[in-house]
């Protein structure tokens, strides 16, 4: 296996429209999602949740479930396998389940159920009933509750930082802005619950498992099993065909996935399914904790900014650390000779936080652009003409120059397809019959990452035909459509002369669907080994040659600071009466690179938008303090956007390329649109209305008196 | 889910009997809360009575005392009320609460009765893990002190402080519909109004209905009044979602007086909240938006909130003035 | 307790023995082989299970099968079979319009759509229809409206509302 450092790839089929190549299995629904993966007689799992939030398992009564028919057992932690949690280096603490008497949190695995039926197993788990020794539990994220500095903020950045004096800049400035924007706890609830079917193998080589998962990434939850359970990486094979979405929640293996497999090993060579209801996602596939910004920015009475203070608190779980890098994205936004940003975590017995969908720039960028909406008004400044005074010339946060900043003209162009000159700068000033209605602007921004470690393999299959494998998923990102645009392009040959696939661990090691850097890794992998290919093989292979390579990594990514950016404008209307905020109107202008594929590529942009929108008005896990858990903990409760909430909505972007990052000239897009949308929405209620909401999601509640 | 018995009975009699004598038996209707409930053990009958197949799936126009009477069989379903032209003409409030409901499926499939005797969404009855009076008498209200944006903010009790969920029910309750209901000793009817009861200290009982007694049918007596109706639902999400309040409305003006009015309300009681006090404030009184918030006044004045639930009382107050206000100018 | 049901499923007769618990979505998904309508909630708060019960739009997690005894029941995947082309339109306008992501939700779009589109040709009238005794005009709020019992966590909205735009133009 080669490195290679590959050559920029002229763009033909990349950035051109395709449709969706797997579209025709989706619309039909004969696609198959992971536990749809038909097995033979297989055994159904369903899990039991500990009704306490601290303490200790004292018994486990089991009877009344096993005597039920159709369950076949039941496991707790006297009887699973046990797993290899000696080594703190592969050892995740939310993955060592069924394996002590200890309850970390409220909805905590205690116990699973194998039956021959979902409908046994099911009733089996109701059966169990489980005795606690209870102990004090903390769970509730108060502004008096005692917090620590982690080590770093995920996934491994300062947690700190300073530059200049954050108090002499405000006390030169001529205008402070000095308050708290929090945003509520979210779960991901991606349509798909987590599900999987596990079988475990015992052969002459000794034990194997095979997963059909529902994850974001099938190499690395085959390296987080594997030495838990004492095995080498390549005895455990995951698939993963179709995952009905992520939003990061499927990133990482959780307790559940253990847990199946763990059921799986009692059971040798029979199929174990386990489809996780979405009430228990609630407490046991990740979430986004809720975080409590207290910014203050300083200015000149021009705009100018002198000083930017971000300090931000959040939680954590004591299971196990997630600290949201809720504050990294407010040491690059703007210019500002003083700043400084802090992360503390609180940390509570309760589920374990996790990656959400742009984690850190979702809530930071949130506060960032609702305290420059205030500074605006307290400037008498137009919020675009604000944002544009403090352009930063390279990036303050590192001092290397931008490989793209282009932040400026997409506030400009959506200004201009919004139709932002025509605003009436007073709040409150516009009415519609029964409605306020208002406008806001935000900008948005994402870090460029592509992560080291893919590889792809490019076969010759003859007739001028190309294998093309790499070990990625396509979560609904789009990826099977794109990842073949560009090895079509890499290797000069057309779309159709490629056969992509994907999803298994059997493909070449691919990285994590996350971080808006699956194209960007796994594209410049198979760039690199497309490039190979020619150069070993030529422009007609014989049939059956083929190549692996992995890509080195860009030199521009050392050079320039490396971000996608964006601006996000909404309209809102305030019904006066009742305070119902719908939005009519929402546009994303971004500024990304090249756009691999128009198509996918829009429909992830109104996706982050989409999102965005929800968060702003509807998303909110409760968490009752007094158990532990989020008791809005379903579709019903906690409420994502309905396709009656989204309107007019649109997403366009600058035509470009960044020739710095990769080969394809791309920058990710997955998460950049739900940067700063919040933000925009949550403007657009106070240019409406008057009033100030500074926290999401902003509900009716807020303008009804 | 407990393992169930399963009854489908080819006429009334027999289903009613077949309840009547069991005290573990449920009537499945659509089933679209039942279901729901099985599978969260809320509960756990040990018979099913499969009534959605008796014929009680009719809309029909008969002759009553005070004038046309449209009698709407207990399994029609809510999508095919709505859609139904006399109730789009005669009865609007009826047919904008139910299309304010759920969603087009669900529509589809939930029927008349069974959308009046749907259980509260109640975060905590929903959580079998967490106490609850209506699911388990005597465990104590998680809601008094919990997730209180959907609680009652009238009627309540130390018991229970949760909300009913129809949106339906809050209509018929407004427009005086008439209940049939049939049990062991036979037919009886009752106003809607008496249908739901407040939870006092019996917080599970939903209903006056005895165990066993069977809703036939809904009946509507069309006037000037019901022409002249309309409801509001208030929610974040623009569908598919719960009312935070709702309102429903009928209003008479001669000239700029009331004539006659019907408030009620959704989402601030253990059942549909029909606003007397403010109708009769109103009644015989100059129409005008002060005078409707002036009346709710009069009606909210027995509220009781916590924080998370204050914001009901302003909220229902101008949902009202917003309800009759167009209804005003409709009629002017 | 088990029962004798028989269901038409795209178009086959299946006479199966069910546990009475079985939803007719477990049965299509766990016994039929059937996996087109999807489990996303299990209990009617997304629509991703939605198909043609008898001719209407319905949801399968909430109907036991016990009490479908002798439906009809038709899914994405047997819209597609039914259609002369390899797709039914409004399958097709669905990919057109890019109206999915990751897939999941989107054959409970198709039989939603499929399913409004005929209640709204029967004149049935929504929570936007402004005059309720009027024949409603399928314009963008009424789709959206009819249209919101199918969540779309990928945020799909936009394509799903012109694919189902263009299905009610043909």
């Amino acid at each position: 296996m080669t490195e290679l450092l590959p050559d920029p790839v002229p763009a033909r089929a990349m950035g051109s429209a395709r449709l969706r190549a797997d579209g025709p299995a989706k619309v039909t629904g004969l696609a198959t999602y992971a536990v749809e993966h038909p097995a033979d007689d297989p055994l159904h799992l369903w899990l039991v949740q500990s009704t306490v939030a601290r303490g200790r398992l004292v018994d486990l009564d089991t009877a009344a479930a096993l005597a039920h028919p159709g369950v076949v057992s039941v496991l707790d932690h006297t009887n699973a396998p046990r797993l290899v949690t000696d080594d703190p280096d592969t050892t995740d603490p939310e993955l060592v389940v069924l394996q002590d008497d200890r309850v970390a949190f409220r909805g905590q695995i205690v116990a699973a159920v194998l039956a021959e039926t979902s409908e046994a197993a099911r009733e089996g788990a109701a059966l169990v009933t489980a005795r606690y020794e209870t102990e004090p539990h903390r769970a509730e994220l108060r502004d008096d509750s005692p917090a620590y500095a982690p080590e770093s903020v995920n996934p491994d950045q300062p947690t700190d930082s300073d530059d200049g004096d954050v108090e002499a800049g405000l006390a030169e400035a001529d205008v402070v802005v000095d308050q708290t924007y929090r945003t509520a706890y979210e779960h991901n609830n991606p349509l798909e619950p987590h599900a999987l079917s596990v079988t475990w193998l015992e052969d002459d080589d000794g034990p194997r498992v095979t997963l059909v998962d529902s994850t974001q990434g099938v190499h690395p939850v085959a390296a987080t099993l594997a030495p838990m359970l004492g095995l080498e990486k390549d005895r455990v094979r995951v698939r993963a065909p179709y995952v009905g979405g992520g939003f990061g929640s499927k990133g990482l293996p959780h307790a559940p996935e253990m847990a199946a497999v763990l059921a799986a090993r009692t059971v040798p060579g029979r199929a174990v399914k386990l489809a996780v209801t979405r009430q228990q996602m609630f407490a046991l596939t990740g979430y986004r904790t809720a975080t409590v910004s207290h910014f203050r920015l300083g200015a000149r009475a021009d705009g100018t900014l002198l000083a930017i203070d971000h300090q931000v608190r959040e939680q954590t779980s004591a299971l196990k650390e997630y600290a949201e890098q809720t504050a990294t994205p407010t040491r690059m936004l703007y210019a500002a000779p003083h700043r400084r940003t802090r992360h503390r975590l609180v940390e509570l017995d309760v589920a374990v936080p996790s990656w959400m969908r742009a984690p850190g720039e979702m809530p930071g960028v949130y506060a960032h652009e609702i305290a420059m909406d205030e500074l605006a008004i307290a400037c008498g400044l137009d919020p675009i003409e604000l944002r544009l005074r403090n352009e930063p010339d390279v990036d303050p946060e590192t001092g290397k120059p931008f490989s793209g900043r282009r932040l400026v003209e997409c506030l400009e162009r959506g200004a201009d397809l919004f139709g932002w000159a025509d605003r009436t700068p007073e709040p409150r000033a516009t009415a519609d019959g029964e409605w306020w209605v208002g406008t806001g602007v935000a900008s948005a921004t994402y870090p460029t990452m592509t992560q080291a470690g893919s590889q792809a393999r490019v076969s010759a299959l003859g007739g001028g035909r190309y294998s093309v494998a790499v070990g990625a998923v396509d979560i609904g990102t789009g990826a099977r459509t794109v990842l073949a645009q560009i090895a079509a392009d890499a290797l000069g040959c057309a779309v159709e002369a490629v056969d992509l696939e994907i999803a298994d661990t059997d493909l070449p090691m691919a990285t994590v669907a996350g971080g808006s850097s699956g194209t960007s890794s796994w594209g410049s992998a198979i760039v690199a080994a497309a490039q190979l290919f020619r150069r070993d093989h030529g422009e007609d292979p014989d049939s059956g040659v083929h190549t692996t390579a992995s890509a080195a990594q860009s030199p521009g990514m050392e050079q320039y600071a490396t971000h996608a950016f964006g601006a996000v404008f909404a309209q809102t209307r305030v019904h006066r009466y009742t305070g119902e905020v719908r939005v009519p109107r929402l546009l994303g202008v971004y500024s990304v690179g090249r756009v691999l594929n128009p198509v996918t590529a829009r429909s992830q942009l109104l996706g982050g938008l989409t999102m965005g929108l929800s968060a702003a008005l509807f998303e909110e896990s409760h968490r009752d303090p007094r158990f532990g858990h989020v008791v809005t903990q379903d579709l019903a409760t906690y409420h994502v956007a309905s396709h009656a909430d989204v309107r007019g909505i649109e997403a366009v972007w600058l035509d470009e390329e960044d020739p710095h990052v990769n080969p394809m000239g791309s920058r990710g897009i997955g998460e950049i649109g739900i940067v700063g949308t919040a933000a925009a929405v949550a403007n657009a209620t106070f240019h409406a209305t008057g009033v100030r909401v500074r926290q999401i999601p902003v509900t009716a509640d807020r303008f009804v008196g | 889910m407990r393992e169930l018995a399963y009854l489908r009975p080819d006429d009334v009699g027999a289903a009613v009997a077949a309840v009547t004598d069991n005290p573990r038996a449920q009537y499945l209707g659509g089933g679209t809360n039942l279901v729901d409930h099985l599978k969260l053990g809320v509960t756990s009958p040990e018979l099913l009575v499969d009534v959605r197949r008796l014929p009680l799936d009719e809309v029909e126009e008969v002759a009553g005392e005070d004038g046309p009477v449209l009698r709407v069989g207990a399994n029609v379903r809510n999508s095919d009320v709505a859609a139904h032209p006399v109730v789009r003409s005669v009865f609007p409030a009826v047919a904008r609460a139910l299309l304010s409901g759920a969603s087009g499926q669900i529509r589809n499939q939930a029927t008349t009765a069974g959308n009046l005797l749907q259980r509260t969404r109640c975060v905590y009855f929903q959580d079998v893990t967490t106490p609850c009076n209506k699911r388990e008498p005597g465990t104590g209200c998680s809601a008094i002190g919990g997730y209180a944006r959907y609680n009652a903010i009238l009627g309540a009790s130390e018991a229970c402080v949760t909300t009913h969920p129809s949106d339906l029910a809050v209509a018929l309750a407004a427009l005086d519909a008439t209940v049939v209901v049939r049990g062991a000793e036979g037919e009886r009817r009752l106003p809607v109004r008496e249908l739901h009861r407040l939870p006092g200290d019996r917080p599970e009982e939903d209903t006056t209905l005895a165990h066993g007694e069977l809703i036939t049918a809904v009946e509507l007596t069309a006037g000037r009044l019901t022409r002249r109706s309309t409801y509001y639902k208030a929610r974040d999400r623009a569908s598919y979602a719960f009312a935070l309040v709702s309102v429903a409305g009928a209003l008479q003006l001669d000239g700029d007086t009331v004539t006659d009015v019907r408030l009620a309300w959704g989402g601030v009681a253990h059942r549909p909240w029909r606003a007397t006090v403010a109708e009769d404030a109103l009644r015989g009184s100059t129409f005008s938006e002060e005078a409707v918030l002036a009346a709710c006044d009069r009606e909210l004045a027995a509220a009781v909130t916590s924080e998370d639930s204050a914001f009901k009382v302003p909220m229902v107050r101008n949902v009202s003035a917003l309800v009759l206000g167009r209804l005003a100018k409709e009629d002017r | 307790m088990q029962a004798e049901i028989t269901l038409t499923v795209d178009g086959t007769e299946h006479r199966t023995t069910v546990d009475t618990r079985t939803t007719v979505l477990d049965l299509l998904r766990e016994r039929l082989g059937n996996t087109s309508p999807k489990k996303g909630c299990d209990h009617g708060q997304c629509g991703s299970c939605t198909v043609l019960l008898d001719g209407r739009r319905h949801l399968t997690c909430l109907a036991l099968a016990v009490a479908h005894d002798g439906a009809e029941v038709v899914t994405s995947a047997g819209l597609a079979a039914a259609s002369d082309d390899e797709l039914h339109p409004v399958q097709r306008a669905f990919l057109d319009h890019d109206g999915l992501q990751c897939g999941y939700c989107t054959p409970g779009q198709v039989c939603s759509a499929v399913g409004m589109l005929d209640e709204a040709e029967q004149g049935h009238p929504s929570h936007v229809t402004d005059d309720l005794e009027a024949v409603p005009e399928l314009d963008d709020d009424e789709i959206r409206e009819r249209m919101s019992g199918n969540l779309c966590r990928c945020g799909a909205y936009a394509g799903i509302l012109a694919a189902v735009r263009e299905a009610a133009r043909s």
